[in-house]
Formats: C-alpha cells, sequence, structure tokens
C-alpha cells in the first residue's frame, strides 16, 4: 500500500530537498538518460527556471516519439451536484448555495446527443459526492445507459470501495480519476472539514483499491494553488512510481488543475503562473515517458495552443461544468468557470493547424 | 528484381509491413504509405470506428494493393484477443490477425504465455495468424507448431527507433524459422531495415520511424529504398567480412616445407 511508502517522507524534508537543488542538479537531471524521482525533485525546483527551452524542447521530442502528432479528446459530462462534503475551493460545496440537480436518464441521454453530435467518442462522468442519491447504482445504471453510446467512459467521482469498482469495471469504467487534492495531511483537512471527502487517508488509499480492482487507467493529480505546488508534485510522482511498479497493468494519467475562481470562493493559497506550470508539464514528461498528461478547459485559450507541443497528449473542448449545461444550456450551477469557451470543431481545427491529428477513439468496449 | 515473399498464399512485392499509428493527419499517413509501397498495413481496431463505414482511416486506406491488418492492440489476454480478432474479421472482412497483447502498457511488451494460447485458438478459428513477439526462439518455434502464417520478433522496444537490439536472436529465430519472419517494432532508420533484411528476414514493420519523421513522405521513400537494398544484398550474397587482413598461413606454413 502506498501509505507505507508515503509515511516515510516528510512535508518539510521533500520542501527543503526541492528548494535547495541548484543548476548542477538540473543539468544533471537532464543529463541523465533514467531519471529518477530526485531528479524530478529538481526538474521542478527554482534552480531548473532557467532551463525552460531545454526542457520544453527534450519534452517535445519524447512526447512525439511516444504519443506522435496525436492529440486525444475528451469532454466532462457532469452528472450531478449534489455534495455531502464541504471542500473549501470547489462551487459544489455543501455549503454553498446553488440549486441542486441530478440528471434522470432522459436527461442523461439529451446531453449525451449533443456531445456525440460534436464527435465526442471519449467521455468523463462528474459528480459531487452524495451517497444516497449518486452511489454505486445510480453509476451502474448509467454506464449501463451510455455503453452503447461512447467507446471509453472514465469517471471523477467520489472514492469507492474496491468491491464497487470490481462492480463497475466490467459494465464499461475504463478510467477512474481520483485527485489527492494536496498530500499535505493537516492543509487537507482544512480544506476538507466535513463530508466523507474528510478524510485523507481512504482518498489516499484509493488509487491502491482501483489497481487491485483491476481498473485500466486511473489518472492522479492535486489542486494546484491548495499549498506548495512543488512539494505536492513531488508526492504525485511519487505515488505514479509506486503504482506502475505495483499495478503494471495499469495506464496512468496526470492533469493540472490550477485554482479557479467562483463565486464566493477561496483564493489560492500558492499561485502558478505559466511558465511555472509549463516547467511542471515538461519535468513530468522528462521523469515518464508513458505517462498520459490532460489539461482542462480551465486553461486560457492562447496557453492551451501552445502548450499542446510541450508534453500534453490529451485534452477538453466545448466542456460545460454543470449537470444539463449541454443540452438544457444553464449555466447556473457549474463548477469552476471556464476559461477556453471555444467548441470542440474549433479545438480540432486548432490541433490540424499544429500539425496534430485530433483523436476522438482511442478504445473499444470489446477490447475488455 | 528480388523474390516475392508468400504468406498464407497471398504473395507481396513489397517487404516493407506498415503500421498507422502517429501520423498527423489520414491524408499524410495515406501519402506516406502509397510512397512506402507497402502491400499490407496494420490498424489497431480501438481507433477505427467499426459501427459506421465512414471512417475516416480505413476511408484513406482504400486502395487495391493495399490489405489491411488488424491488430489487438489495446488487449491484455488471450481471452480479449480471440474477441477482438473475431470482430475484426467480421468488420473488416479480413481473416488475417496481427496479435498484440501487452498486457504492460508502459513498454508495450507482449505477453508470451497469452499469445500463444491466444495463437492455438485463433488458428483453430481458421485465422491466418501473424503474432508480435519478442525475439525469442523457442516461443517462435512454439508458434510455429501452433500454425501461425509468420512470426513478428520485436528488434527492440517499439517506438524507440533503436534498430536491432535483438540481433543475435533475431539471427537464430530468421536460421531456424519455417514461417516467415518479419522483423516488427524498434526500427527507427532505413539502415536498420536494411540491415534486418541483409541478415534475411523476411519482411519488416514501420511505423513511428515514419509517421514521427520532419517528412514522412520522403522517409516511407527511403525506407522503400532502404528494404529493397537489403533484400537484394541478401539474395546476392553478402561477401564475408573480416577484422584484418588475412595473411599467408604461418601456421600451417610447415605443411608446404620440404
Amino acid at each position: 500500500m502506498f501509505k507505507e511508502i508515503f509515511e516515510q517522507y516528510q512535508w518539510d524534508d521533500v520542501k527543503a530537498n526541492i528548494y535547495s537543488k541548484t543548476a548542477a542538479d538540473v543539468e544533471q537531471a537532464l543529463h541523465n538518460q533514467r531519471r529518477t524521482l530526485d531528479d524530478f525533485a529538481a526538474l521542478i525546483s527554482p534552480a531548473a527556471a532557467p532551463y525552460l527551452q531545454p526542457m520544453a524542447e527534450m519534452s517535445h521530442q519524447r512526447t512525439l516519439q511516444r504519443f506522435g502528432n496525436t492529440m486525444q479528446l475528451y469532454i466532462p459530462l457532469y452528472l450531478s451536484n449534489e455534495c455531502q462534503n464541504i471542500c473549501t475551493y470547489c462551487g459544489f460545496s455543501l455549503d454553498n448555495k446553488i440549486r441542486r440537480k441530478t440528471l434522470s436518464a432522459a436527461e442523461i441521454l439529451q446531453e449525451t446527443a449533443v456531445i456525440k453530435e460534436m464527435g465526442y467518442d471519449n467521455v468523463l462522468l462528474v459528480t459531487g459526492e452524495a451517497h444516497q442519491l449518486v452511489g454505486l447504482e445510480y453509476f451502474k445504471k448509467t454506464l449501463q445507459l451510455l455503453r452503447p453510446h461512447f467507446s471509453h467512459i472514465s469517471m471523477e467521482v467520489q472514492p469507492m470501495d474496491e468491491a464497487d469498482y470490481a462492480t463497475l469495471i466490467p459494465l464499461g469504467l475504463h478510467a477512474v480519476l481520483v485527485y489527492q487534492e494536496t498530500y499535505h495531511q493537516e492543509d487537507y483537512k482544512k480544506h476538507h472539514p466535513k463530508g466523507r471527502k474528510s478524510s485523507f487517508q481512504y482518498r489516499l488509499e484509493t488509487p491502491d483499491r482501483l489497481g487491485r480492482a483491476g481498473i485500466h487507467k486511473m489518472g492522479l493529480g492535486v489542486l494546484i494553488g491548495l499549498e506548495d505546488w512543488r512539494t505536492d508534485s513531488f508526492f504525485t510522482a511519487l505515488h505514479l512510481q509506486y503504482l506502475e511498479k505495483k499495478y503494471w497493468q495499469t495506464r496512468y494519467s496526470i492533469s493540472f488543475p490550477r485554482l479557479r475562481p467562483f463565486s464566493g470562493g477561496l483564493q489560492p493559497k500558492v499561485e502558478m503562473n505559466d511558465r511555472e506550470l509549463v516547467q511542471l508539464i515538461c519535468a513530468y514528461r522528462l521523469f515518464n515517458q508513458e505517462v498520459e498528461l490532460s489539461i482542462s478547459t480551465r486553461e486560457q485559450e492562447s496557453f492551451r495552443d501552445h502548450i499542446i507541443r510541450l508534453g500534453i497528449t490529451s485534452m477538453s473542448a466545448g466542456s460545460r461544468t454543470n449537470p444539463g449545461g449541454y443540452a438544457a444550456d444553464q449555466q447556473s450551477l457549474e463548477q469552476f468557470e471556464i476559461s477556453d469557451e471555444r467548441s470542440a470543431a474549433a479545438i480540432a481545427d486548432m490541433l490540424k493547424k499544429s500539425g496534430y491529428e485530433p483523436v476522438w477513439k482511442d478504445w473499444d468496449q470489446v477490447l475488455g | 528484381m528480388t523474390q516475392p515473399l508468400t504468406i498464407a498464399g497471398r504473395t507481396f512485392s513489397s517487404r516493407l509491413f506498415t503500421g498507422t499509428g502517429k501520423f498527423a493527419s489520414a491524408a499524410l499517413m495515406e501519402e506516406a504509405l502509397l510512397a512506402s509501397g507497402s502491400e499490407l498495413v496494420t490498424v489497431a481496431l480501438k481507433r477505427v470506428d467499426l459501427q459506421h463505414q465512414a471512417d475516416d482511416l480505413l476511408r484513406h486506406l482504400h486502395h487495391p494493393h493495399i490489405q489491411l491488418l488488424p491488430n489487438t492492440s489495446g488487449v491484455r489476454t488471450a481471452k480479449e484477443a480471440v474477441y477482438a480478432a473475431q470482430l475484426a474479421r467480421e468488420a473488416l472482412d479480413t481473416n488475417w490477425i496481427k496479435l498484440e497483447i501487452h498486457p504492460d502498457p508502459r513498454y508495450l511488451m507482449p505477453d508470451p504465455v497469452e499469445t500463444l494460447l491466444a495463437a492455438t485458438e485463433l488458428v483453430k478459428l481458421g485465422f491466418v495468424v501473424l503474432p508480435y513477439i519478442h525475439a525469442d526462439p523457442v516461443l517462435c518455434k512454439r508458434l510455429e507448431d501452433a500454425g501461425v502464417a509468420a512470426v513478428m520478433p520485436l528488434g527492440s522496444p517499439i517506438g524507440s527507433n533503436k534498430g536491432l537490439r535483438t540481433a543475435d536472436f533475431l539471427d537464430i529465430i530468421i536460421a531456424q524459422s519455417n514461417v516467415p519472419v518479419v522483423v516488427d517494432a524498434g526500427i527507427g532508420a532505413p539502415s536498420h531495415a536494411a540491415q534486418a533484411m541483409e541478415m534475411g528476414a523476411d519482411a519488416v514493420l514501420v511505423n513511428t520511424a515514419l509517421a514521427v519523421a520532419k517528412d514522412p513522405v520522403t522517409m516511407a521513400a527511403a525506407f522503400k529504398a532502404g528494404v529493397a537494398a537489403g533484400r537484394m544484398a541478401y539474395e546476392a550474397g553478402l561477401a564475408p567480412t573480416s577484422a584484418q587482413a588475412i595473411a599467408s598461413s604461418p601456421l600451417v606454413a610447415f605443411l608446404d616445407e620440404a
């Protein structure tokens, strides 16, 4: 279990190590063929900032070799904004007075029709955490409903038990994204004071449960802005390295959500600028050639246009972050503000002009 | 002219097989594949939309000289591979299948145990099976016994462009195989392809080196030339190599002494 490895590391020590890295450490890390976690620490450190250009070039080459001139496209489908958690940074938080909505089967199919019309075959189901209303039974029904329509279905919902995952995988669940938000235990408690999400340990052990259940793909990440992003990213890489060795049949992806504003919401404790996000993306690619790196519509249009060459392998487009957002076009219930408002077709066009083939389908339910 | 290659009764004049992944567009892929002269092109089932005939990728592969070789990329077990092959046969109207079972999504290393199981089953079901495997001479013989139409050992890790790192094992496989040997994976340059052909491989399969090249169309033509040159050299019989000039034979000179 990752818990045992995690407990060997102290947040302050990891942070001190990253901030003590020198230009020589960075150069050594760039020189190495197989890079260690300590090399990753050097590449995400402030000392690596002057090396952004060579890092970007290497990241581009390594991504091109592994993934070719392609970009995977996916779209989130928000099923529900019901939530029993209080999270200081989230629009769905229990204490946030918004209208709550959970899609019915008919409404899900209406959303699906719009999404399919855009060309999507790869869908990410998103919910808050409301076990009675949006629990195992709801997910079972939804997967059965959607399986004929999508070749690839992912979920970003509450962490579940191993047996629940084992039930959902044969129904067509292919990937699960579960972000730790922060690996800083005390800060985690501050940001998640109420609800099941307040258990740091249960969330930390979720990837292990997914691995044991035999999930095809899982997504990791932290919410950038809650804590020192460098230290949090080191722990993410540590988690990734552990999981890859232990659950070697599973694919992995990393996301880099930066805290976005919502009404009455939390201001980031730690700002991460665009240069730093590029540094982090490149560092991940230099550390791990095979991991999928994903960018959402939280990021600005011009930033997304440039980032596609630097290591990113999948992106969303035309997203709505509220249940019913595609068919009913209500914007009042959203989880966070979208920055890149372009349609899926406009993103596909941008990709083609940049020499990338937009990939709508890269899996098939018949493959198991 | 070099000898044509026959696999399962089908004759190929080109010994360069190609893949369809990683290209910047389907149109560019088509242009490159035409420049390569390739007559056997592998397609990942997971990338094509089997439910709709108007699939973009397939449309660009619609040429009389190109035979499709569906592959099972993405499956993790023999059972999944057999199921996928059956779907491919139905949807693409071919009983040829490139059997790829790599449960390890990171390095895409083929699983020898599951591959042998699946190959045995697929041959029984009437498929023309071309398994992607490690350069493992014993496994090649076991697959041959199971009835596969060819074997496809790797030259180096897939997508690595590192060339024939497994040359010593490929040499053994080529020497003892009764079915065509197609070197698959890791071929990064026309010189690598030529080397495989000079060694006596029956064909090579190239994908990443074309798709990721700055100019995939010209690179495809370069590979076409490399494969042809390597095969011609093999058939012509390469002159022996020697590390040093051969002196008159001092060790046996005494035999000539009176």
